[in-house]
């Protein structure tokens, strides 16, 4: 009985959902000794979060009773001082005789160890137009007393240099000695200060750039990232639509290698019988009206699933509507009792269900065109006897429609050209209709108004 | 737009009118892909899909007494044909890859039934890839199931009578299949394929499928076969067209709507 017992939990809980079958407890790990065998079982064989010590190191102790240990206040004195300070501090005295030796943190002052130039290497190596010996000198001097805090050494220099320039003039110096004083080329070609030379420009480039990547304000990073996603997105349209192209050269390469004739004769005989797939309608419109043909993407791999095909065709009907469009289809779909992952996607039930996205997206875009023009209404009402709008006129061509409408009572086959031609138009309708006014707030359901 | 170069793909093949440039484009292509079409030496369908509806899922038996701490289930993971035909017509092996803690987790099935048979305790997610055979299909086909061994509602007890019982309802698509595999599977049942016009002469199929063959893979007389699920087409299509109705009629309403209401603004102005 542990505590896992008492919980009702299985002995290996933690590592259940990825541990599926029986593994070799046996000789998982061993009780490390100095535990108890109950609380070793409480951790479930786990290592324990803090590193656990063997108890007898602890009692047992580390002193011999010899040693007589005392602490006291005793000057010293560090190497890593020029002056002669003395300072106090405890030592622990072991046995009355004080430890002897350097301060133990005066290994911890490190100083750079900077290039020193004579007058006469000045003259032959380092002469630069930009630059005098007594500044060259007091930088140098500065890089030492500072330890190359280059930040500093800027702000105490006397004439005014940018922190690229001191360091670009020490760094060349630095080489130029290095270089001058090797015997031969090869010998400090693996020096960093050789290797990987001082880049000012560059340098300069970067910290100008950083600046401006963090004095961005919230909004322009925000479009930043809209517009690379956009270009992503058409990065990526443009390589399926190429893929869909070598597609097509593939699919029609087979044919004219071997003789062009017959294969056009193929074409002709198979396509009237090929699923009813395009030769209904004989023009395809550019946007993907039509339910049934496979993307060109999925046809090149021979073989794939009917769902990967609805997917893809779900995927290109909404690319056009926004998010927030898209869940509201899916919204609409649920409302509707139709279960937005299909359970039997055959592909009729696939066809079909691309359909009622594709209405259910048409009532959503009616309902907001809907309240625009009563929101137009009102303000034309506000000021009255204002000009009007061409609004007759299309409402007139909205009658047409919804005859159509009413004499067109919902069945699968048949009349399917119909109604896509009769869609079309009323898609056609909305990409007409003006930029809408700011919208007012849209009612999310309409099942409850059915009667 | 995938979309967009599909209906230009097509409105190229049916259109006789732009055929010299197709003609030019197609031989150079041919070209660049002869060696690669020479290996499968029978001719493809353009146009043509075959489809093959399958089901498949996982079958799990509590071991109610009998279970121990890493036994607790007995399982069996399938593939099948949707109406319990043979797929052997199409599907050459299936490959199930288990939880690598089970010792050989990656186990092929090399004829029909395709089904495999386990015990464990844990759920977990199954790979099953389909191998076809040489004319139908180079390439595999990965499926993923999710073993599911304790039923859904917390409430409900364990039975070592009723088990619990996932499957998926999927099609396998092929599109533009070779001439040899659509004779050769042209009346199986397992098998979707769409009608060729008369005029179209195809191979005489290689009977390589006798009866006795056809019986063995099929899964009409499974021992499992009374919990295997029904997938009705007709209910999906029923549920889909009343949505559809209520959407037509929600589309009208709105429409009248706006017709009387800008009419009657129309009016007054």
């Amino acid at each position: 009985m542990d505590a896992k017992d008492i919980l009702g939990l299985p002995k290996t809980s933690f590592s259940a959902p990825q541990e599926k079958k029986s593994r070799p407890q046996k000789d998982s790990q061993r009780k490390p000794d100095g535990i108890s065998r109950e609380v070793y079982a409480l951790t479930g064989g786990f290592a324990p979060l803090m590193p656990s010590i063997d108890v007898s190191h602890l009692k047992r102790r580390s002193h011999s009773d010899k040693e007589k240990i005392t602490w006291r206040w005793l000057p010293f004195t560090s190497s890593a001082r020029t002056d002669n300070l003395l300072l106090y501090h405890w030592v622990r005295v072991v046995n009355g005789v004080p430890p002897t030796g350097d301060y133990s943190f005066a290994k911890y002052n490190k100083s750079v160890d900077i290039v020193k130039y004579t007058d006469e290497e000045y003259d032959k190596y380092l002469t630069d137009p930009m630059w005098t010996k007594t500044e060259t000198d007091q930088l140098f001097d500065l890089c030492e007393r500072f330890d190359l805090r280059f930040i500093v050494i800027a702000d105490k220099f006397p004439s005014s240099r940018t922190v690229e320039e001191l360091k670009d003039r020490y760094y060349t110096v630095s080489r130029e000695i290095l270089i001058a004083r090797a015997s031969s080329s090869a010998d400090v070609a693996g020096n960093p200060l050789v290797k990987e030379p001082y880049n000012v420009a560059q340098e300069i480039e970067r910290k100008r750039s950083l600046s401006m990547v963090l004095s961005q304000t919230k909004q322009q990073e925000r479009k930043d990232s809209e517009v690379l996603a956009e270009a992503k997105r058409i990065t990526e349209t443009r390589m399926l639509e190429k893929s869909a192209e070598d597609a097509e050269l593939h699919v029609t390469s087979p044919a004219g290698a071997e003789n062009t004739e017959r294969a056009t004769i193929d074409v002709e005989s198979v396509s009237p019988s090929s699923n009813n797939q395009l030769p209904t309608e004989p023009v395809a419109p550019p946007t993907a009206t039509d339910g049934t043909s496979t993307p060109a993407s999925l046809r090149m791999l021979r073989v794939y699933l009917r769902t990967n095909v609805l997917d893809q065709m779900v995927q290109a009907a909404s690319s056009s509507a926004g998010l927030r469009t898209i869940k509201r289809v899916e919204q609409t779909l649920q409302d509707l009792g139709v279960n937005v992952k299909l359970k039997v996607p055959t592909k009729a039930v696939c066809a079909e269900h691309l359909e009622l996205r594709k209405e259910i997206l048409t009532l959503l875009n009616l309902q907001k065109q809907l309240q625009n023009k009563e929101a137009e209404a009102s303000s034309l009402r506000d000021n009255s006897y204002t000009e009007i709008p061409s609004t007759p006129r299309r409402a007139h061509r909205g009658m047409d429609q919804d005859q159509s409408f009413i004499h067109d009572p919902l069945s699968f086959g048949g009349e399917r050209v119909g109604k896509r031609d009769h869609k079309r138009k009323a898609l056609g309708r909305f990409l007409e209709a003006p930029p809408s006014p700011p919208q007012s707030k849209r009612p999310r359901k309409f099942k409850d108004s059915d009667g | 737009m995938p979309h967009n170069s599909s209906a230009r793909k097509h409105g190229g093949e049916h259109s006789d009118g732009g055929g010299s440039a197709s003609k030019i484009q197609r031989v150079k292509a041919g070209r660049v892909s002869e060696d690669n079409e020479k290996k499968s030496s029978s001719k493809r369908l353009k146009d043509v899909e075959i489809s093959v509806p399958i089901v498949y899922g996982t079958i799990s038996f509590w071991l109610g007494k009998k279970a121990n701490e890493y036994h607790s289930h007995k399982w069996t993971v399938y593939v099948r044909g949707a109406t319990n035909e043979d797929l052997g017509v199409v599907i050459k092996r299936v490959v199930f890859t288990l939880h690598p803690s089970f010792s050989n987790p990656t186990r092929a099935v090399e004829s029909p039934p395709f089904e495999l048979s386990e015990s464990g305790w844990g759920e977990f997610e199954i790979v099953i890839t389909i191998h076809f055979h040489n004319d139908v299909c180079d390439k595999q086909l990965d499926l993923y199931h999710h073993l599911k061994l304790y039923p859904e509602d917390e409430s409900g007890t364990q039975s070592t009578k009723k088990p619990v019982v996932v499957e998926t309802y999927d099609e396998m698509v092929f599109s533009e299949p070779s001439e040899s595999f659509f004779a050769r599977v042209q009346n199986h049942p397992a098998v979707i394929v769409p009608r060729l016009p008369a005029s179209f002469n195809l191979p005489p199929p290689e009977s390589i499928d006798d009866m006795n063959e056809r019986k063995r893979g099929d899964t009409n007389d499974h021992p499992l076969s009374q919990w295997f699920m029904n997938f009705s087409e007709a209910d999906e299509l029923l549920k889909l067209a009343a949505a559809r109705q209520q959407v037509q009629a929600h589309i009208a309403r709105i429409k009248r709507q706006m017709i009387v209401k800008f009419l009657g603004l129309d009016d007054r102005g």
